[in-house]
């Protein structure tokens, strides 16, 4: 099997997958417990909390762990604007995550004023119409950093830098660029982050949000006086420090797998345009996560293709996997204005260490056959 | 050591963890993704989801998988109380519900909800009729823990469900305590919505569930994908979701407590025998769960005892809010005298307690009750 869905989620790392293996055996002790042993667990917690601090950039204290990414970005956008009830204007984009896209959904049918301010053929966001929107009554804005579609990444500094003098709160969705691009919360004019463990190698149904000191955050799940009160319920301890040991692995290795998967993308990218003359790179011009390639392949089905690649045992996908199923075209794609025809065909092939220029090479050898396939189908069906 | 903090947290099984290794490593799919990693992800939740409804007597589509008991038990309150507005706002709870059902039910008070908290006997119960008796036309949810995690003792919720629904007023449980320990069935309880969380039954911790009656709505808690049926978003954590559903056919198999409880008995009986009436029994004698001994050492600190026998890991109050030195608000609540709910004690075994640590355990907490100096 080829594996080029690592956006979708992540192999888990082995040392992850020990470490924790052990902790489910040993580790049971409740940590709120005074005794000595809850406090031993109490003290794993804390290191894996500084190793997600570390790869943020930030302190310990400023790390809250969650159930993951989604309840992050739930906590983030929905404790902000409780805890700033006078402001009621929302300023996001159309190309977020779903998580987030249905939050505001929501947050619109109780009375927010919530504005997306869209995206251009390349999924970049205009500055100046971006600083238009913010007002003095923004709340908050919520932006991605890495695009999950199409990896394009929003110039969170500028953007931020834009929002924050207009006093609003800053939420940064880094779900899909936490553990692969640098991060450095210390320097961004950003108050929240989400991020996810599953996405870098660690377990799923884990995430942690950085919630900036002096930021004012409602917690939306209470209970037990956990998280410094942001969010009540007995910790996962075996999610915690399965995701403290993916962000040290990270860190640590960033720059050298970055450069080699950046590399793999080139040389899909390069050689599949090559041997598929009508595919187009969404975005190529734009600066890109790379880990994410989303190619788009004119007048052909996504879902059709994804059924044949993965007759040859290969993984991607069409959109995000939060939404396959649906036979909608990717609303990234939609926002971006890309031609339907285009954005139907849209295939999301997404990289990671764990795969190899081996890989690459055969997936883009059996590209053109299987494409050509679906080419005689479709003209078939057309005429 | 010696563990007798089970309602705190359980160590996990050893099949629980056996069947979730896999799936923390080898089977690593995204569950939503439709090519062939997908696949056997979504068939293993279908298969817990399938163990979790088999335990509580419903059908798997009611059970709804979030990451524990504390977010089960704000989901319902928030999500019936936003769900249910229009009809009313005014909730019945019990005054000695688990910080996961008062806090949230605190957040709503500061929307304008009006809740109103029960007594409860000196044993700990509750008395059906009072519930009745706070019924109004505005009530849309009654909420009362099925077995309390300090004292231990079981609430008539087969009773109080049968006066919400004479009533028209939707039940919840939180059964985070008494799943695994005694019969949870839903057929049984009459609930329309009942709470679990798997590390309090051997499984593991992050993950619990949610029964929601079927043809019942609530607000989701979360909001994004569609994951769940819509009801809760976020990508399902396949290895805790297995874990659950593992543990949850475990327990169904265990039903017999009989080991749990005669060791719990000779626990009592022993601390009886060493201290006589400086040991008081907080809960109630018989309606109480299987595995629980809280007892109050009269005259003395709980964690002073505690402090005098490290190795036995037991809590004063609850593990959630421990570190305090007053009564806990469920031995408030039962109007337990200072001299002994200061000195008092949860002693809570389980699956793998033995013989031979609870006369152990009962030499060494003996011994520290003596050394302990009795106030006043």
């Amino acid at each position: 099997m080829i594996y080029f869905d690592n956006n979708a989620t992540t192999i888990p790392l082995p040392e992850v997958v020990e470490v924790m293996g052990a902790c489910l055996r040993e580790d049971y002790a409740n940590p709120s417990s005074v005794h000595q042993f809850g406090q031993s667990v109490r003290h794993k917690i804390e290191c894996a909390r500084e190793q997600v601090a570390a790869l943020l950039g930030a302190t310990p204290r400023e790390v809250i762990f969650t159930s993951g990414g989604t309840e992050s970005i739930n906590l983030a956008i929905r404790g902000a604007l409780q805890s700033n009830p006078s402001r009621r204007r929302i300023v996001t984009t159309p190309v977020e995550h779903t998580a987030t896209l249905s939050v505001m959904e929501q947050l619109a049918a109780t009375g927010y004023e919530v504005i997306r301010v869209g995206v251009d053929q390349e999924g970049r966001i205009d500055e100046a119409e971006w600083a238009d929107a913010i007002t003095e009554d923004t709340a908050l804005v919520s932006l991605l950093y890495a695009n999950n579609e199409t990896g394009v990444l929003f110039d969170v500094p500028k953007l931020a830098t834009i929002a924050e003098a207009k006093g609003a709160i800053v939420h940064i969705d880094a779900v899909q660029a936490a553990g692969k691009i640098p991060i450095v919360v210390e320097d961004w004019p950003v108050h929240l982050v989400s991020i996810s463990a599953h996405k870098f190698h660690g377990p799923k149904g884990i995430g942690a949000l950085y919630v900036k000191r002096r930021t004012r955050v409602s917690p939306q799940i209470v209970g037990g006086s956990q998280e410094r009160l942001l969010r009540g319920g007995t910790e996962n301890v075996a999610g915690i420090v399965g995701m403290g040991l993916a962000s040290k692995v990270a860190l640590r290795d960033m720059d050298r797998v970055a450069n080699e998967v950046r590399q793999m993308r080139g040389a899909f990218e390069a050689s599949l345009i090559g041997s598929v003359p009508f595919a187009r790179v969404v975005a190529s011009t734009s600066d890109r996560l790379h880990t994410t390639s989303n190619i788009a392949f004119g007048r052909l089905q996504a879902e059709a293709i994804l059924i044949l690649l993965s007759e040859a045992s290969v993984c991607a996908s069409a959109g995000s996997a939060c939404s396959s199923g649906s036979l909608e075209p990717s609303h990234v794609l939609q926002a971006m204005g890309i031609d339907e025809s285009l954005a139907h065909g849209a295939i999301r092939f997404s990289f990671s260490k764990f795969n190899t220029p081996g890989e690459i090479d055969e997936v883009v050898s059996l590209l053109p056959d299987l494409l050509s396939r679906l080419t005689k189908l479709s003209g078939g069906a057309a005429s | 050591m010696i563990y007798l903090d089970y309602n705190a947290s359980t160590p996990m099984d050893p099949g629980v963890r056996a069947a979730m290794l896999p799936y923390l490593g080898e089977y690593f799919g995204n569950p939503t993704s439709s090519h062939g990693v997908g696949v056997p992800l979504r068939k293993a939740i279908d298969t817990a989801r399938a163990q979790v409804a088999s335990l509580l007597g419903v059908s798997a589509d009611e059970v709804v998988f979030t990451s524990g008991g504390t977010e089960s038990n704000n989901h319902v309150i928030k999500g019936v109380a936003f769900a249910l507005a229009d009809k009313g706002k005014h909730i019945i709870t019990s005054s000695i519900e688990h910080p996961a059902i008062k806090n949230p039910c605190k957040f709503l008070e500061k929307l304008g909800y009006e809740i109103s908290y029960v007594g409860v006997d000196s044993k700990g119960r509750v008395d059906p009729d009072e519930v009745a008796s706070e019924i109004r036309p505005t009530t849309i949810l009654i909420s009362i823990m099925h077995a309390n995690n300090e004292v231990g003792t079981i609430q008539d919720v087969p009773e109080i469900s049968s006066i919400g629904r004479e009533a028209g007023v939707l039940v919840h449980t939180d059964a985070a305590q008494s799943c695994g320990k005694i019969e949870t069935r839903v057929d049984k309880l009459g609930v329309d919505f009942l709470t679990i969380a798997g590390h309090k039954f051997y499984g593991p911790q992050g993950v619990g569930a949610l029964f929601i009656k079927k043809g019942v709505t609530l607000d989701p808690l979360h909001h994004g994908a569609g994951h769940q049926g819509g009801i809760r978003a976020g990508t399902e954590p396949v290895a805790l979701i297995v874990g659950l559903g593992k543990a949850a056919e475990l327990a169904e198999k265990d039903s017999d407590h009989s080991h749990v409880a005669n060791l719990r008995d000779r626990l009592h009986a022993g601390l009886s025998e060493g201290l006589g009436d400086d040991v008081v029994l907080l809960g109630h004698r018989t309606d109480r769960l299987s595995n629980t001994l809280c007892v109050g050492f009269r005259g003395r600190i709980g964690g002073e005892v505690m402090a005098g026998c490290p190795d036995v890991l037991a809590s004063t109050g609850a593990a959630c809010h421990s570190g305090k030195a007053q009564r806990s608000a469920t031995l408030a609540a039962m109007d337990i005298p200072e001299e002994v709910a200061f000195g008092a004690v949860r002693l809570s075994v389980g699956r793998f307690s033995t013989e031979a640590e609870i006369d152990e355990a009962i030499g060494k907490l003996v011994k520290a009750a003596k050394a302990t100096p009795v106030i006043g």
